[in-house]
């Protein structure tokens, strides 16, 4: 007779299973019993102060190590604290699993204390989930849901446990097999190969070609494929923000970022190109400006996991769906090298003529900031950010030179990411340096869990661009709300009693001169977390930018304009069309 | 341009399916004309039928997205001419028992029937293509219909 499990005990022998390290959570009534098997096992569980932070951390902790992060929370309040984590997870298709507690089966439905219909909260933002009204399917909903959150376009799933689910027994029997019939990256159509060779002949006739990247590069785990596709095509290579990290950035083919805060030079490119190849991205709006104006003179080769974000925003010549790993394996095998050198030569020049670059200032720069963190980093460590201005600087100025190193919320722009999810990659990566790149706004909303990393004695770095504004909602209130500050004003918070409360280093910065050594003492700090208080400027701005509503290759804030009138590119009202389209993320 | 479209989907048949498609379709701010769910000859699955009013892009993004859903296991699009569809109809209509015969010829021609009735109306039941069933509703009309039910299209491949 082979001895029965409790619901709990089989969760995480699943958990153990799936290779599960650490998980990352809070306790509540109705996930004691889940708390009580993880006690016993040898997952490592990390208490912290708010669930948002432990959804975060398993973000944090997946995107750095290409895992599956875990987190765990009570139900009602404790799921619905998770819901702004998985949200963004889900918009950046980060595997990440969910577990929830659940109110008794049988008092579902009866507002029942601590209830909230948590399955049907959350299905707008996974990617599938799954509710455990029995025990006997417990063992069957782990391993899906690892599986499901992995394969294909990676997302969040929850599985939501009623008490009942953990604490009764049954055999436990590991579903070795997973066979879902609709699932799609079980019943995938091979890739065609026709539809391959048609962008392959396209792509032989080119001779300005751009390569231009999203996170599909960097979760297929395809970024040896993409420098070799580069190198053979001599074709230059332009990330979004989340496809950073996939090509080095020090190599010559390197474009940068494009898109809203991306290079003009970069932009121009993609304006002037013939082929566009795009890999793993999805053409979102941030990326192209105006739809209809993106890589206008370009043929358009898509290639994506999901055939859903095809011809979602631009409409495309060649959609390609497949992993892309095996697509890129198929295209090098049809292409041959391409004679580029006159376009990388005037991109060269392009380069040259608009550089990115800021003007000195009183205070210290965030942009200055940054570039040594990159240098003392030497563009290896571990990157997370808040989001605002200090996360767009960090894409422009950080040199990223390996996959999984920036960790930052792209698709569903979340304030107050930064420090979790820096908590959760240092977690996962625990050799690793890892900074939070953050704003005094966005760290705020999150900055409890320091308690967190100050316990666990990790030595994650904290560098607040402290501007006492939400700069970005300052920038645009200045560029097109004739500079009236609505609410975007911050209180000066003392940041190094703040860090030295909870446990950890506190250092502030205000001169220039202080930057670099700040930095260096951080690095050497290993058994706790530092903080840095960098005053820096208090409204500089961002720059070069897509106006709202504006083709992607006309920027504000170009170089040009720079020069010209002094670091404030021209100030004026929004147009009734573009304050329509006005939208900051 | 907008048009009726009609989507037929595979489902599993559990808790939650009706609600994570309906969800998807409205979050992309389509209107579904009707949407029925039904028992198929496998006692797991489901049939879903969909009719929404869209564009051709539209449609393909609602289409690529209800294959996204992993409870979903087929999507079809049904085109003009390659299925049968049928809806039942159930009204209400003000007649007295002087006026019904004539209520009953028209249904008659339509293979309809008076399903029940009274001194002072009729219960008449129909089943037909959607376009039939908007004809017989609109000779009716006149008779006075107080109230009106129609299922929604189910359909079958040809
Ligand atoms: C949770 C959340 N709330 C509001 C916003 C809108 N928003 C975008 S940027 C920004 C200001 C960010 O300020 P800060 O973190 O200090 O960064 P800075 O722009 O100053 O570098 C705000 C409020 C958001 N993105 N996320």
């Amino acid at each position: 007779m082979t001895t029965k499990m409790k619901g709990a005990q089989i969760l995480v022998e699943c958990l153990k299973r799936e290779g599960v390290d650490v998980v990352f959570g809070i306790p509540g009534g109705a996930n004691l019993p889940t708390f009580d098997a993880l006690y016993k096992s040898d997952i490592r569980v990390i208490l912290t102060v708010h669930e948002q932070g432990a959804a975060h951390m398993a973000d944090g902790y997946a995107r750095a190590t290409g895992k599956v992060g875990v987190c765990v929370a009570t139900s009602g309040p404790g799921a619905t604290n998770l819901v702004t984590g998985i949200a963004n997870a889900y918009m950046d298709s980060i595997p990440i699993v969910a577990l929830t507690g659940q109110v008794r089966t049988s008092v579902i439905g009866n507002d029942a204390f601590q209830e909230a219909d948590t399955v049907g909260v959350t299905r707008p933002v996974t990617k599938h989930s799954y509710l455990v009204k029995d025990v006997r399917d417990m063992a069957r909903a782990v391993r899906e849901a690892f599986y499901i959150a992995r394969t294909g376009r990676p997302g969040p799933v929850l599985i939501d446990l009623p008490v009942d689910s953990t604490v009764n027994e049954t055999e436990f029997v590991y579903p070795e097999q997973v066979n879902i019939r609709g699932y799609r990256v079980q019943a995938a159509p091979p890739i065609q190969t026709a539809q391959v060779q048609a962008a392959a002949e396209a792509i032989k006739r080119s001779t300005k070609p751009v390569i231009y990247v999203g996170a599909g590069v960097i979760h297929s785990g395809a970024a040896a494929e993409l420098m070799q596709l580069a190198r053979t095509l001599r074709a230059p290579v332009t990330t979004s923000l989340l496809g950073l990290g996939s090509f080095p950035e020090t190599d010559p083919l390197s474009l940068g970022m494009l898109g809203m805060h991306g290079f003009e030079y970069t932009n121009l490119a993609v304006a002037e190109c013939d082929v566009l190849i795009g890999i793993g991205a999805r053409f979102d709006d941030r990326v192209t400006g105006k739809p209809d104006e993106f890589a206008k003179k370009a043929k358009k080769i898509h290639i994506d996991v999901d055939p859903s974000s095809i011809n979602k925003t631009v409409v495309v010549d060649y959609p390609i769906v497949g992993d892309v790993k095996d697509v890129l394996c198929l295209l090098l095998s049809m292409v041959k090298p391409l004679d580029t050198d006159a376009w990388l030569k005037r991109l060269q020049t392009m380069k040259e003529q608009a550089p990115l670059t800021y003007r000195e200032k009183d205070r210290i720069l965030p942009q200055y900031i940054i570039q040594q963190v990159s240098e003392a980093t030497k563009g290896n460590a571990i990157i997370a950010t808040g989001v605002g201005q200090h996360q767009m600087w960090t894409a422009q100025y950080y040199q990223f030179n390996r996959p999984r190193t920036l960790v930052t919320s792209g698709g569903l722009g979340t304030m107050g990411f930064g420090l979790p999810a820096a908590i959760g990659a240092q977690f996962g990566c625990p050799k690793d340096t890892v900074w939070d790149i953050d704003g005094d706004g966005s760290f705020m909303m999150t900055a409890q869990e320091l308690a967190t990393a100050a316990k666990h004695r990790l030595p994650v770095k904290v560098a607040i661009m402290n501007n006492q504004f939400h700069g970005m909602v300052r920038q645009w209130q200045d560029q097109f709300y004739e500079g009236r500050y609505a609410s975007s004003e911050l209180n000066p918070v003392n940041f190094v009693k703040l860090a030295e409360a909870y446990g950890c280093v506190g250092i502030r910065v205000e001169r220039k001169a202080d930057v670099r050594p700040a930095i260096e003492q951080a690095q050497s700090v290993k058994d706790r977390p530092t903080v840095i208080d960098f005053l820096v400027e208090q409204k500089e701005d961002c720059w070069p930018m897509i106006a709202p509503g504006k083709p992607h290759f006309q920027m504000l804030g170009t170089y040009e304009m720079l020069s010209k009138d002094g670091g404030v590119a021209q100030r004026r009202r929004a147009t009734p069309d573009e304050e329509s389209k006005l939208s900051l993320g | 341009m907008n048009e009726k479209h009609t989507i037929s989907c595979l489902v599993e048949n559990h808790f939650g399916v009706l609600a994570r498609i309906s969800g998807l379709i409205s979050a992309r701010g389509f209107n579904i004309d009707s949407l029925t769910v039904s028992a198929t000859e496998d006692p797991t699955v489901s049939r879903m039928t969909i009719v929404v009013d869209a564009d051709a892009v539209k449609l393909e993004q609602v289409k690529n997205q209800l294959n996204r859903l992993i409870d979903v296991i087929e999507v079809q699009e049904l085109k003009e001419g390659q299925f049968l569809d049928r809806e039942l109809l159930l009204a209400r209509v003000q007649v007295n028992s002087k006026g019904r015969g004539a209520v009953e010829e028209l249904l008659k021609r339509f293979g309809g029937r008076i399903a029940d009735a009274n001194d002072h109306w009729v219960a008449v039941e129909a089943t037909g293509g959607t376009k039939q069933l908007d004809q017989l509703i609109e000779q009716l009309r006149p008779y006075g219909i107080t109230k009106l039910v129609r299922t929604g299209r189910v359909a079958l491949e040809k």
